[in-house]
């Protein structure tokens, strides 16, 4: 009864080709990253050193190193996670411990999406019509992590929400039942639960924020300016926009350069994904519930 | 409760739970209720503020027909300065039409590997890797495509020009691959168990259990991961920039070199002075841009939530 039938060998043979197939889909989607890193770290790494890294361009920007752009990267992450972290822990908060299942919900979740999906160009346009012309802010830091702050909200909201998600409902029926407000059962008892998932998204927006380059262009980071930041109504370089300046605007560039300046991005960027997953995976492993 | 009698305001006031921590918790209440409609705000505040940039050139000098049907891009030309987008369309659709053509069937299989064939270890490596494939920001995506993509098409293909339709189209499917990768494997998964069981108990191999059984009652998440990474591609900004050669062309074949609506804004809008027609015409294929993401997000999202309630 149990004997091997050609057509159960048949059956087998397309499912191992399929797996295999798939398999080779898989690494084939993969191999780029290492390729990509295995180039950028060849031909990068011999540019990257202290000096590169803590020097100001030189020679019209041919030579010297990529300091102020690395300065302005971390001014203009910093005031957008101070704007974006508090709004978008408020927003999952309401969404999860809050906010019923009705039409109202819905829009909020659908204006979270379209947030995510509007191109970044667009994120761009807006922060021009409305922080550098309306509320005459100017190109500043200001104005460009506001834009930034705003395009990545919804990375905070979903990761928030999804840990806030996670804590257990009869923890805060146990919280209720001792007479505790709402707030105090979310400031005592879920967001305790929840900090390091929310740690967690809060180090992968610092990541997707570091990257962008379209929404700054035009609203406060500019190709070169020979003066560090002082404060957030200055205008500064950064990372992304050096990089593009290097590999495109300026002639004469030698071609190691670019390479050193992409490695230097793409490492931040991938360090704190990294972070980000380690942990990750380090919280779930220790749940206790 | 002491036994003795008490007043009626006495009463009232030991139920009274208006202290401090109830003002407080009102108060709570309200801030995360404004944070809440802050991403409704910014939508619309989106909308309202390219809208407002761009509203002049609607109201003076908006041409239906020009605008969608001509292919003459000449927004800085003193004289007779011409507003014809088509070009940029058919660039913008060219390189999104190549990308999905490399990525449906990359993700899709990468979804299904991962959701039905690795378990354990290597599945949570294979996850890791593609959300770092998310990761790599669009500005370097565009230094690849331009530094390492370019030379290798001219070698290959024999062409005079590496920055053509098929390097952003190869740049851009990789880009949209990963989250296409993941919402589809988040459909994969959230098939019912039990179905596979059955099939299974049917005498199905694994294979025809995902091909009969699995990809059928995923069909619309599925639907929904490529509609998403069709939106992506769209907005795509940085990266088709850098690797599109960036000349207006009706492309031909894969080696023409094109330029996109998105890229057509983040290279122009540096140049030209504020509310200058030029200035307000990018601002008008901003809306243009907006409206068809803001589609293409909500068809997506009615067809996911579509799957969750059946």
């Amino acid at each position: 009864m149990f004997e091997t039938s050609e057509l159960n060998i048949k059956n087998q043979r397309v499912q191992r080709l399929f797996k295999i197939l798939f398999l080779l889909m898989t690494m084939l989607l993969i191999a780029p990253v290492l390729l990509i890193l295995g180039t950028l770290i060849v031909k990068g790494g011999s540019v990257i050193s202290i000096d590169f890294l803590f020097t100001s361009p030189t020679d019209g920007m041919t030579a010297g190193g990529i300091f102020p752009a690395l300065l302005g990267t971390v001014w203009l992450v910093a005031v957008a996670l101070l704007i974006s972290v508090p709004l978008g822990i408020a927003a999952a908060i309401y969404l999860s411990e809050y906010a019923g299942e009705n039409w109202f919900t819905r829009i909020i979740n659908l204006a979270i999406i379209n947030l995510a999906g509007v191109p970044s160009i667009v994120h761009a346009l807006f922060g021009v019509g409305a922080f550098v012309l309306f509320f005459k802010f100017g190109t500043s830091i200001l104005a460009a992590s506001l834009t930034l702050a705003i395009m990545t909200l919804p990375v905070v909201i979903v990761a928030t929400r999804e840990s806030l998600q996670a804590v257990p409902f009869a923890f805060r029926e146990a919280c209720w039942n001792m007479g505790a407000t709402r707030w105090q059962t979310i400031r005592r008892v879920v967001l305790p639960n929840a900090v390091s998932g929310i740690l967690t998204g809060v180090i992968l927006e610092v990541s997707r924020t570091a990257g962008e380059t379209a929404p700054i262009m035009f609203t406060g980071a500019v190709f070169f300016t020979p003066f560090l930041p002082q404060g957030i109504f200055d205008q500064t370089m950064a990372m992304s926009l050096h990089l593009f300046v290097v590999s495109t605007q300026v002639p004469g560039v030698p071609e190691n350069l670019p390479y050193g300046v992409a490695l230097v991005l793409i490492a931040m960027v991938l360090i704190m994904n990294s972070l980000s997953i380690a942990f990750r995976i380090y919280l779930r492993g220790k749940k206790k519930w | 409760m002491s036994g003795q009698p008490m007043t009626k305001t006495a009463d009232m006031a030991a139920f009274d739970r208006r202290n401090a921590d109830w003002y407080i918790d009102k108060l709570v209440q309200v801030l995360v209720f404004i944070g809440g409609i802050s991403a409704i705000i910014f939508v619309v505040g989106i909308f309202a503020f390219v809208t407002k940039e761009g509203f002049g050139f609607i109201l003076d000098r908006f041409d239906f027909q020009e605008f969608f049907t001509s292919p003459y891009w000449y927004p800085a030309d003193e004289d007779a300065p011409e507003y014809g987008i088509l070009a940029l369309i058919a660039g913008t659709a060219s390189v999104t039409g190549l990308a999905m053509l490399v990525a449906i069937p990359f993700s899709l299989g990468t979804a299904v590997y991962i959701a039905e064939f690795a378990s354990g270890k290597t599945r949570e490596t294979l996850k890791v890797l593609v959300e770092l494939l998310a990761a790599i920001p669009s500005v370097v995506w565009g230094f690849i495509g331009l530094s390492i993509m370019n030379p290798l098409i001219i070698e290959l293909f024999d062409v005079p020009v590496g920055l053509n339709v098929l390097n952003a189209g190869i740049i851009l499917g990789l880009m949209a691959a990963p989250i296409m990768t993941s919402i589809a494997e988040d459909a994969l998964k959230a098939v019912p168990d039990r179905y596979r069981e059955a099939a299974e108990a049917m005498g199905a191999t694994r294979w025809q259990v995902i091909y009969k059984t699995v990809l059928p009652a995923a069909k619309n998440g599925l639907l929904g991961a490529v509609l998403l990474g069709v939106g992506r591609g769209f907005g795509e900004t940085m990266a088709v920039l850098m690797a599109t050669g960036h000349s207006i062309n009706m492309p031909g074949s894969v080696f023409d070199s094109v330029r996109a609506l998105t890229a057509t804004i983040a290279a122009e809008l540096g140049e030209t002075a504020v509310g200058s027609d030029h200035y307000q015409v990018l601002f008008t294929i901003g809306i243009f841009l907006f409206l068809i993401t803001f589609v293409i997000n909500l068809t997506a999202d009615l067809i996911v939530r579509g799957i969750r309630k059946g």
